[in-house]
């Protein structure tokens, strides 16, 4: 023990070590005072514009339409209502149907659920023979993969619009998981396979000598060693596949429209004048399912990218 | 069981690791194949497991040609350096996974993780995992997961090379017991020369993916087959003059333990000290001989100063002599050796 030690106990060694070189930081932080308030300014009117927007939606999809009419955009609600609410949910017209936005809900979950799940473990999957396997021409495949993460999507619509309607896949629910899982392959590839090129390939060998083979190893020990990634791939396919407009418009049929679509179209049915309320209340009810994910998951978001910056 | 490689080659790409490679492991000998950073010790230990594919020759277990059989069923037990624990298990599952694989009956495995936890006092870690154990007990159970399998050839890959130097010294003893009890074959890879003359009952050195030299620890450090061997054993590493044999052009090599160093007195050649390393119960003393730079093992520490003129006594009769050209041992006497003036 150090004669400072001793002489101060209860200090920890790193306090210790900041007294010796003088770095104990002063009460009331490091930055000069005028510095902080700038900081503080500048953060809040950061925080003010991207909030207002937010305010605004909010305040007129829960006012009459009476209120709307005066105006006043910035206005406190007067008369609270949730009857918007409800009928951008049930009875909102997306053209000729006046069903709300319920089916387009439903819709989307059904093509989010599978989508995500199937392109996660393809992605998975295709890491880990990329990474362990390492079978022949899987550099050059790999590379294949990757192009195609940086072609637009509008450029392959009509060849693969063509090969689903000679597949009989076009405008049906497996059809646009389908395009959807193809599309999220080459990102999830470089994920995963990003993510276990950290995993030593001593623990490879090692099943290897336990008798694992191909599927014992992915399932038993890589899939259930790659939580932290696949919860950010997770929040990535479904906040992705979710926002989608063009391939639930182009692929999905009339019968699952995801909720996007159905989204415009409510937005763009008039009849009469424009039910702002409504407009807005259908709006944050579609934004709902990825602003979640994004609350609920925070944490595991940071600790997944941070699980490939620590080892242990 | 013995192991027995005949003419094996390795390449990785347009490399050649291992060319022509012949080793003969008997059965129940602790082999350590040591040698410098990509010497290709690892890649040979790695062609024995069957991690990698080899280009051409055999690989033998026990009489059985395994050259292209799987790693599973090659009877082998194998230890990494990095430890390689399964992180999502416990250690009760680290160790029984292969048998799980195996699909052996519940009982059985039961009875050998049992055993194998007795042996390297793990009993009290089953349920813990990898990340809640220290750096040495990741390695017991490292080993454990080779002893479940009753494995009748460990291979060993530089597994002491992540602990620090008490539990290195530790593990070490432990591993020699192990050994000792089991009977079985162990073949150890590490570039740590205490290790391989501690754990060997013999040592193949390796360079540049070829065997140089194999034969017990004491052989191997007494009778040097090149220069190469005989300067990576030994700390500080062997001595080497130059100069002649009765006319013919000859490298000495003296270890630094057969230098005796005496007051200069005009009777033996004069040195000066020129650095001293002080080792607790010796020191080492380098010196200057007009222009060689040697280092002697003096046995007691404090004796001797920087500057200090001393005289040099060469214990010739323990001298290795080499050929200066090829670099390859000479068995010839080095008592009329003549140094070449500097």
């Amino acid at each position: 023990m150090s004669a400072l030690a001793q002489a101060a106990p209860g200090l920890g060694d790193d306090a210790i070590a900041e007294r010796r070189h003088g770095l104990r930081r002063r009460p009331g932080g490091r930055m000069p005072r005028p510095a902080r308030i700038g900081l503080y300014v500048f953060l809040f009117t950061a925080a003010l514009m991207f909030l207002l927007p937010l305010y605004v939606m909010v305040a007129t999809s829960i006012k009459p339409m009476e209120e709307i009419r005066l105006g006043n955009l910035f206005g406190l609600p007067v008369r609270i209502t949730l009857a918007p609410w409800a009928q951008a949910w049930m009875s909102a017209c997306t053209g000729l149907e006046c069903g709300g936005i319920r089916a387009g809900f439903m819709n989307s979950v059904a093509i989010v659920v599978p989508s995500t799940v199937l392109s996660i473990l393809l992605g998975a999957l295709n890491g880990y023979a990329l990474s362990f396997w390492r079978p022949r021409g899987a550099q050059a495949l790999f590379v294949v993969l990757l192009t195609g993460a940086f072609i637009p999507y509008q450029v392959m619509l009509f060849p693969l619009i063509r090969a689903l309607a000679a597949l009989g896949l076009f405008g049906t629910l497996p059809g646009v998981v389908l395009i959807h899982t193809l599309f999220g392959m080459p990102v999830m590839t470089l994920l995963f396979r990003n993510y276990y090129a950290g995993v030593p390939h001593e623990l490879f060998m090692a099943a290897r000598i336990d008798g694992g083979g191909f599927w014992r190893i992915f399932v038993q020990l890589m899939l259930p060693m790659s939580l932290p990634i696949v919860v950010v791939a997770t929040i990535m396919q479904v906040t992705a596949i979710w926002n989608d407009f063009l391939i639930g418009l182009v692929f999905a049929g009339h019968d699952w429209l995801p909720m996007t679509v159905q989204l415009n179209n409510i937005i763009n049915t008039t009849t009469g004048e424009r039910l702002y309320n409504v407009n807005m209340a259908a709006t944050l009810l579609t934004s709902a399912v990825p602003l979640a994910v994004y609350l609920i998951s925070g944490r595991w978001f940071v600790r997944g990218i941070a699980a490939g910056a620590v080892k242990g | 069981m013995n192991v027995s490689i005949k003419q094996l080659a390795v390449r990785m790409g347009a490399n050649t690791v291992l060319s022509d490679l012949d080793l003969d492991v008997v059965a129940g000998e602790f082999l350590v194949l040591l040698g410098p950073s990509g010497c290709g010790k690892s890649t040979l230990l790695h062609a024995i497991a069957g991690l990698i594919d080899t280009d051409a020759g055999s690989v033998h277990i026990g009489g059985r040609d395994v050259t292209w059989a799987d790693p599973k069923d090659r009877a082998i037990g194998m230890v990494f350096q990095s430890y390689a624990l399964y992180p999502t298990m416990n250690v009760e599952r680290n160790m029984s996974f292969g048998l799980r694989v195996a699909g052996l009956p519940k009982a059985e495995i039961a009875r050998r993780v049992e055993r194998a936890s007795k042996m390297l006092q793990l009993d009290p870690l089953l349920a813990r995992k990898p990340a809640q154990l220290s750096g040495g007990q990741r390695q017991r159970v490292a080993i454990g997961r080779a002893l479940v399998r009753e494995a009748q050839v460990f291979l060993f890959d530089e597994p002491l090379s992540n602990l620090d130097a008490k539990l290195r010294t530790e593990l070490r003893r432990e591993l020699k017991a192990l050994h000792r009890d089991l009977g079985a074959t162990m073949i150890y890879v590490t570039h740590d020369q205490v290790e391989a003359m501690t754990l060997a009952t013999r040592v193949a050195v390796m360079c540049a993916g070829r065997i140089q030299q194999i034969g017990t620890p004491g052989e191997v450090y007494a009778r040097p087959a090149n220069m190469f061997v005989a300067g990576f054993l030994g700390s500080p590493s062997m001595n080497f003059i130059e100069g002649e044999i009765d006319g013919t052009a000859a490298t000495l090599g003296l270890r630094p333990e057969h230098i005796a160093l005496h007051p200069a007195d005009g009777a033996l050649p004069a040195a000066q000290v020129t650095l001293v390393e002080a080792m607790g119960a010796h020191e080492v003393v380098w010196l200057d001989l007009e222009g060689h730079r040697l280092a002697a093992i003096a046995p007691a520490a404090g004796v001797h100063a920087i500057g200090d003129r001393v005289g040099v006594q060469m214990m010739l009769a323990r001298a290795s002599v080499f050929d200066p050209v090829s670099q390859e041992r000479i068995e010839r006497s080095a008592v009329s050796f003549r140094r070449r003036p500097r």
